[in-house]
């Protein structure tokens, strides 16, 4: 066991398809760590806590309660720790939109001490998420890297009728099999993604800057076209996945 | 708990398909009711109410058959209770609030519709609920298309009665629902064979006037700065009001309500301190479904208010008791019914008041609208509702969800944060 030092705080995010470990000391992040979850990936945050050589630790995410019984752990939900992660990163923002693997969220940031307003979740469905852009890229045989890039460069996109998972897979089939070009249905699905994200943020009124977080923020062609659709621009931090487990960081703090 | 596995096979029921959905249900009553800590010892009837509502009073309703009596099934706060028990006849609600009979349901029913609807009609077909072969009369009622189109596959049988719910509430709705009371009751006396006698239904009025003050009172005494009882327990005891022998349960909670004013002077407290208060807002919570009441207070808020058909919606307005004889009684039960704000009316501002009078006479720090998922009267309402609260400065989130606890962490991640926002 490590000394704990009275300056580092641990920030968890316990997510759906990742975990994410921030550490920040002195008001700055000074390492973190991004992983997927799987069956053992709770071991391995609780081994980072085991470790003992922080001050204090606060999780978030899906798994937060599972840190809270085994370790001295601080519990805070994803909405909290994005609004502060966000105010962190962006002192002039007033909306975070988090599109994570398994849900999405617009977050309206509080004034003063409130770390947020109000705030607005998908239902309990996987259109609107990454997920939903993970399964259309490997059924399109894309990587995610790939998926995002090639929908940019495409000139057109297919209209896709159907939000849902299970019925968008079976309709991409159909395109495919039709002959639609890949690059304008990877762009269809895009659309897609971002018609149904739209109305979570467009229920805010504008103030601020809108910040995006959650792993999708990475994927430029769904931020150009959420951002189109808003009429304002979307500022993506450097680890939007993170924003998160930075925020848990500050709580803990 | 006595066993009844004669009477249910003598009624004809899958006896085995019956205890695997109640003892799940029992199961499900102990991990969240039972399992909460300082509780009042009054309580312990209500308990009784709820384990043995597919059993002891079963045989009770059973017993009052064999003497001549008849069973009347129900399905919403919309039926007049007062002329039934006018005629000697016994009613209760038979509305389904368990997950496990939807499959049952769903065989003939599509998916997207409301689970309390899928779960009646899943224990009625499910050959399960020991309520349907002792039914004299069900009365069903048009406050949704769903319950509409269910009714006309349970009428098949015969034995079922539908009160036509009016829309709107204009002269000619208050009209039309007055014949339709009228025409309840002489079906009423068909079934039963009596004749309604003006004393009679004049001693039924006192007596849901009676069972209607007794929950007013403990509405009262739940909106004191520490409230005496949780939220799922003052749920328990509307679900026992839906089941239970009216002046019973009447003489029950009154002493209940005399145990609770003795905690509220002595301070007894039952939520952790700080603890956010909240009101429940829009569909019931019928026996066999606590998922949300259990959420909110397992997340440290205490429920307050219930704003539903399984709260006040059952109780805030009485009949006028008056001597002016059976016409006037008619229309003042006519008249009582009809101020119920179901979100089926359009408009339905009285109901938007009431949500936003409550939040205020309650102290609320917040208000969760509980939308059934499919019920689409509420979940639309609660737009306008949510817009009313925000501009009486109170925060409001909506919760749309059925019975199945798929979807308790998504839930749980909605009242937290929701509570989280509080902590100013």
């Amino acid at each position: 066991m490590d000394t704990p030092s009275p300056d580092l705080f641990l920030g968890l995010d316990l997510g759906s398809r990742t975990t994410k470990i921030v550490e920040m000391s002195g008001g700055a992040i000074a390492r973190y760590d991004i992983f997927d979850t799987t069956h053992d990936s709770i071991e391995r945050v609780r081994r980072r806590l085991e470790r003992r050589d922080y001050a204090r630790a606060a999780a978030a995410g899906y798994g937060r309660y599972l840190m809270n019984a085994h370790l001295d752990c601080r519990v805070v939900t994803e909405i909290t720790a994005c609004a502060l992660g966000a105010r962190f990163l962006d002192p002039a923002a007033g909306l975070v939109i988090d599109v994570g693997g398994q849900d999405s969220k617009a977050i309206q940031l509080g004034n003063g001490s409130a770390a947020f307003s109000e705030f607005e979740m998908n239902d309990r469905c996987a259109a609107g998420t990454g997920r939903f852009l993970e399964v259309m890229a490997r059924l399109l045989g894309f990587s995610l890297e790939e998926f995002g890039r090639t929908a940019s460069e495409a000139d057109e996109a297919v209209t896709l009728s159907s939000m849902c998972t299970v019925f968008a897979e079976s309709e991409v089939i159909s395109l495919l099999a039709s002959g639609r070009d890949r690059k304008a249905i990877a762009r269809g699905l895009h659309q897609s993604v971002a018609d149904r994200v739209f109305p979570l943020a467009a229920r805010f009124e504008a103030r601020g800057n809108i910040l995006m977080a959650g792993g999708v923020a990475l994927d430029r062609c769904f931020v150009d076209l959420l951002a189109k659709k808003l009429g304002r621009p979307v500022v993506v931090p450097e680890h939007p996945q993170l924003v998160a487990a930075i925020g848990a960081a500050l709580f803990a703090q | 708990m006595t066993d009844h596995d004669e009477l249910l096979r003598e009624l004809g029921l899958d006896v085995e398909l019956h205890h695997r959905i109640f003892d799940a249900i029992d199961r499900n009553f102990a991990k969240t009711v039972l399992a909460q800590k300082g509780r009042p010892a009054r309580m312990a009837y209500f308990d009784g109410v709820i384990r043995g509502a597919h059993g002891d009073r079963v045989a009770e309703i059973a017993a009052r058959r064999a003497a001549g009596d008849k069973f009347i099934g129900t399905f919403c706060v919309y039926v007049p209770d007062e002329i039934i028990l006018a005629l000697g006849a016994v009613p209760v609600a038979l509305c389904g609030g368990t997950p496990l009979s939807i499959p049952y349901a769903e065989q003939m029913l599509p998916r997207d519709i409301c689970p309390l609807v899928k779960s009646t009609l899943g224990l009625a077909l499910s050959n399960t609920c020991p309520y349907g072969p002792l039914e004299d009369l069900a009365v069903g009622e048009t406050t949704c298309d769903a319950k509409k189109k269910t009714w006309d596959i349970l009428a098949a049988d015969g034995g079922f009665h539908v009160l036509e719910v009016p829309q709107k509430k204009g002269p000619r709705d208050r009209d039309l629902w007055h014949e339709e009371v009228l025409a309840f009751k002489a079906r009423l006396e068909e079934t039963t064979g009596r004749t309604l006698e003006p004393e009679k239904l004049a001693a039924a009025v006192r007596l849901m006037n009676r069972k209607r003050r007794a929950l007013a009172r403990l509405n009262e005494l739940r909106k004191s700065e520490n409230p005496p009882l949780s939220g799922l327990d003052a749920l328990v005891i509307m679900q026992a009001a839906l089941i239970d022998d009216p002046l019973r349960f009447s003489e029950r909670l009154e002493a209940l309500n005399e145990e609770l004013e003795d905690r509220v002077r002595r301070g007894v407290v039952v939520s952790p301190p700080g603890a956010k208060r909240i009101m429940v807002s829009g569909c019931p919570s019928v026996m066999g479904n606590w998922k949300l009441h259990h959420l909110i207070e397992a997340a440290g808020a205490v429920v307050v208010c219930d704003e539903t058909c399984t709260g006040t919606r059952y109780f805030s307005t009485l009949v006028e008791e008056g001597d002016g004889g059976l016409d006037a009684q008619i229309a003042a039960i006519a008249a009582r019914y009809l101020t119920i704000d179901c979100s089926c009316f359009s408009p339905n501002d009285e109901r938007i008041a009431s949500v936003v009078r409550l939040a205020g006479e309650c102290g609320v720090d917040g208000v969760v609208q509980y939308v059934l998922q499919y019920c689409h009267t509420y979940n639309v309402e609660a737009a306008r509702v949510a817009a009313a609260l925000k501009e009486a400065g109170v925060p409001s989130l909506k919760i749309v969800t059925d019975y199945a606890e798929e979807d308790t962490g998504q839930l749980r991640i909605r009242i937290d944060a929701f509570l989280e926002g509080m902590k100013r």
